[in-house]
This record gives C-alpha cells, structure tokens and sequence, in this order.
C-alpha cells in the first residue's frame, strides 16, 4: 500500500524557498501539491477515531489533497500541513470514524 | 558572407510575413482579423509553396491562437501570431499566460481602432489596453522597421525570455506598399541563431516537471520581481541587439527613443508609430520656417525607456505628446508615462498632450504645423491652455 509519506513528501517538505534568487526564471515544478502547505486555510479539523476504522481508505482516495496517509498499522493519519478542512473525508466515510471538530488556533 | 540586401516592394503586412519567414519560425496559430489577414495568407502561401516548414495550427478564435502558440513556445519551438484590434482583446488573458511563464513569443499587431463603432482604421488604443501583460512592445514608423522589428524582437525576447510585440499601423503601413531591404537568409541565420530554450517540455531526457501550476502567496510575489528584473535587463539587450543589427545590416536601432534633430530643439514632438514619419517629415519643413525643433520616437513602449526620456526631456523647453490612443477618464497613454517617468527628476519641461488620428483620421504635415503653433505659444506664455488637447475635434 502507497502511504505516500515516504521520502518525497520529507524532501518536499524542506522545500521553503527564501531568497529570489533561489527560485526558478519561469514558474515550473512549483506548486505542487506536495510543496503548497495548505494547512492554514481551515477552521475545522478531521479527527480520526480508530475504534470505527474499517481501513477501507475511501477517505484516503477522496482527499483532494495529500493529507491523508496511512500508518505502517493501516490505519489512517491526517497531515496537518496539508489539510484545508474541506470535510470531504468525513462526509465519505462509511462508519462516520471521522468528524470535524472545530479548530482552536 | 558580404551583406547585400535583397530590395523588394512589399506592404508592412508581407514585410511581417517575411521577417517570420527568414526568422524560421516553426509554428504559427493565427485567426484572420482586417487588418492583419494578409500577414497569414501569406504564411500560408509560403508553406502552400513548399518554401517554408512551418506548422501552421488554424483555430476558431484568437485565444485559441495565443493558446496554442504557448503550447508550441513551451515545447521549445519558435512561435508566431498577429492580429489586430477585437482579436488583441479576445486574447488577453493568454497574454499573461506567456509572459508568466516566461514564452518568447513574437506577435505582430496591427493597430486598430477597439469597437464600437466599429472600425477598421489604425489606432493604437488596441496595443496599449495591453500593456500590462508583460510583453515587450515595440511600434514601427514603416514598413522596414516592420520587418527588422519582427527580426530583433525574436532575438530580445529569446535573450530575456519574455514575449515581444510588433506593432505596425493599420492601412497606413499593412496595406500600402513600399521598398524594404531584406536580409539574406544565410544572414538572418547568424543574426538569430535556433531558439535554445530555458525549459523544453519536449526534452523527454530530463526529470517530468509542471509549467504555470500553483503558487501560494509564499512564491507569487517573487515571480513578478524576476518578470520586472527581466524587462530591465530587455533594456540592455534591446540596445545591444540595435547596435548589432545596425553593423551588419546598416540600420541602426540602439536608441530605444530615436531622436530626430532634437540637439538644438527649442521642443520637440513625442509619439510612437507611422505618425513619426509624418512629424519627421514635418519638422524638416518647421526648420526652414525657423521653428526649432525635433522629433522622439518612442520605439520600445515597454520596457518603457526613462533613461533615454530623461536624457532627451533635460534639454528641451517643452514636448508635445502625439497620442494616437486614449485612456478614458484620464488621457494619452504615451502622456501619462511620460510624465510619471520624469515626475522625480530635475527635468520639467512643459508637457502637453495632443490627441490625434485616432480611429484613422489623417493626420498631416499641416496638423504638426498646427501645433507647432499652439506649443510655440504655450511655450512662450509658459503655461498650457489644456493639458489634454482633442486636436481634430468639430467644434
């Protein structure tokens, strides 16, 4: 199974450009959904109760963006970093495991 | 191999055709608009005739045509397009997108009036709605400097990896034909070698990558800066590019305003485009009547010369800007840059600004006497009747 948190998403992640000079001439291989932090954006947050997980990975499939990841236990995680809070995740989810809570920042 | 031009009677449109021709253009999308259609009939003349190996790409509309000039721009190709007026305006948000992305592609304009009433005629409204989508512009007063721009544009813009327009008047120089030198193939090969592109999404040997995706307000900022940083530098190479093409083929253009008997000019006449070879023509004759003045010619509007503009307006009581354009609920274009331009230097000459010609209206060497006149007197007096003057207006 692709947990889509391996190696790449680390070296994505240290991907903060902070000097012009640093960036490319033209807009290329920017912005990738790895290295746009989406994560400021929301104001509610997925929360995970594993008791009613059933690893379908639904949630998983519909994100949108790579927040959701999936734990060497199988179990799903949310990558705070990434997540907009859109609640797609929890509207999909066949056992109602996860619910949107509201953040306090 | 020594440089003998080949002289040939062409209208500004086939001079444009032929200069994307000798520019080895490999791709071109275009849409026919009066008055640029016969720009691409003859493109496809050339190719219909075997004489050129061009992919031509015909689209439903001109968005489609800027589209898929990026497209070809971005998979490392030589790209061209022209249009006029209606057309320019459909393709705008394209516009941005080759600049942003940093494609050089060389488009020819051919200035017309925006509708309605609808018209055909030249204006220059049509370019200048356009100059903020960071493409480099440059106005020919003939039908030569149609031909040599569409050349040095391809260069310039293949240096700074911005996009470059050609804007040449409608009728006036489109359609009405004249002698023009063109260069030798071999010669135009040397001049402008094949384009060797920043990122070729055609280059299958290097890692996959995105053009244009996503930037957060984290990143957006800087690829602005780095588009300004590049239209300064144009700068350096529009001039450098000029003096080179002025030493092997005899025509220079290192001035990016060219200055026309302005060393001694009491003032001098601004504008841009065919109606500086009316003004020239104008003050030789002012000359003899004992007027002194001069002539600029803006040929690059963006990036817009300041330095040159300082320069000229430091030793000169007064400029009357020819604006053959107008930005509604303010004035000429060419009038307020040029006034921003020098608002924080120590040069103040008086600047007043005539509206002319626009939607095509003749405009004559009796008309720069006219206001010579008017400048002479508002001169003298030292200070303007009107700022903003509807110089052709039914009163």
């Amino acid at each position: 199974m692709n947990t889509l948190f391996g190696e790449k998403k680390a070296e994505a992640k240290k991907i903060v450009l902070t000097s012009v000079d640093q960036y490319p001439e033209a807009p290329i291989s920017l912005g990738t959904t790895l290295s746009n932090f989406t994560g400021d954006w929301r104001t509610f947050i997925p929360v995970v109760n594993e008791d009613k997980c059933v690893k379908c990975y639904i949630c998983w499939k519909f994100c949108p963006e790579p927040a959701i990841y999936i734990k060497p236990d199988g179990y799903v995680a949310i990558d705070y970093d990434y997540c907009k809070g859109c609640g797609i995740c929890a509207n999909e989810c066949p056992t109602k495991a996860i619910t949107m809570e509201k953040e306090e920042k | 191999m020594e440089y003998k031009p080949i002289r040939k009677v062409v209208s500004g449109n086939y001079a444009a055709a032929y200069a994307a021709l000798h520019a080895r253009v490999q791709v071109v999308a275009a849409y026919p608009i009066t008055p640029q259609t016969s720009i691409i009939e003859k493109i496809a003349e050339f190719i219909a005739n075997g004489e050129a190996d061009i992919q031509y790409v015909p689209v439903e509309s001109e968005h489609s045509a800027m589209a898929a000039c990026i497209g070809a721009s971005a998979a490392g190709a030589r790209a061209f397009t022209a249009t006029s007026a209606q057309g320019l305006a459909l393709m705008h948000e394209m516009l941005h997108w080759a600049s942003g992305a940093r494609l050089p592609i060389v488009m020819v304009d051919v200035n017309r009036a925006m509708a309605p009433p609808w018209s055909v005629w030249d204006d220059q409204t049509d370019s200048l709605a356009q100059r903020d989508t960071g493409w480099m512009q440059f106005y020919a007063e003939n039908n030569q400097e149609v031909y040599d721009g569409v050349l040095m544009a391809f260069k310039v813009a293949e240096t700074v990896n911005l996009p470059a327009m050609i804007v040449e008047s409608a009728f006036i120089l489109s359609h009405t034909y004249d002698v023009i030198e063109m260069i030798p193939q071999e010669l135009v090969d040397e001049f402008l070698p094949p384009r060797k592109p920043l990122y070729d999404l055609a280059d299958f040997e290097r890692e996959p990558f995105s053009v244009g995706s996503l930037a957060t307000p984290a990143d957006y900022y800087e690829f602005r800066y780095k588009i300004q940083k590049s239209m300064e530098e144009a700068k350096k190479v529009i001039k450098e590019v000029g003096r080179e093409f002025g030493e092997r083929f005899g025509r220079d253009y290192s001035q990016m305003i060219e200055t026309y008997r302005t060393d001694d000019a009491d003032f001098v006449f601004m504008g841009m485009g065919s109606l500086m070879g009316t003004v020239k023509e104008a003050v030789d004759i002012l000359r003899q009547e004992g007027y002194k003045v001069g002539a600029a010619k803006v040929r690059w509007f963006r990036p817009f010369p300041k330095e040159e503009l300082y320069e000229l307006a430091k030793n000169v009581d007064g400029i009357a800007v020819l604006d053959r354009n107008y930005s509604f609920g303010m004035e000429g274009i060419l009038f307020t840059e040029a006034k921003g331009a020098l608002y924080n230097t120590d040069a103040k000459p008086l600047m007043k600004n005539y509206i002319v010609g626009l939607g095509g209206r003749d405009f004559t060497v009796n008309d720069v006497r006219k206001i010579a006149e008017n400048m002479k007197a508002v001169i003298e007096k030292g200070e303007l009747d009107v700022e903003v003057d509807w110089y052709h207006l039914k009163r």
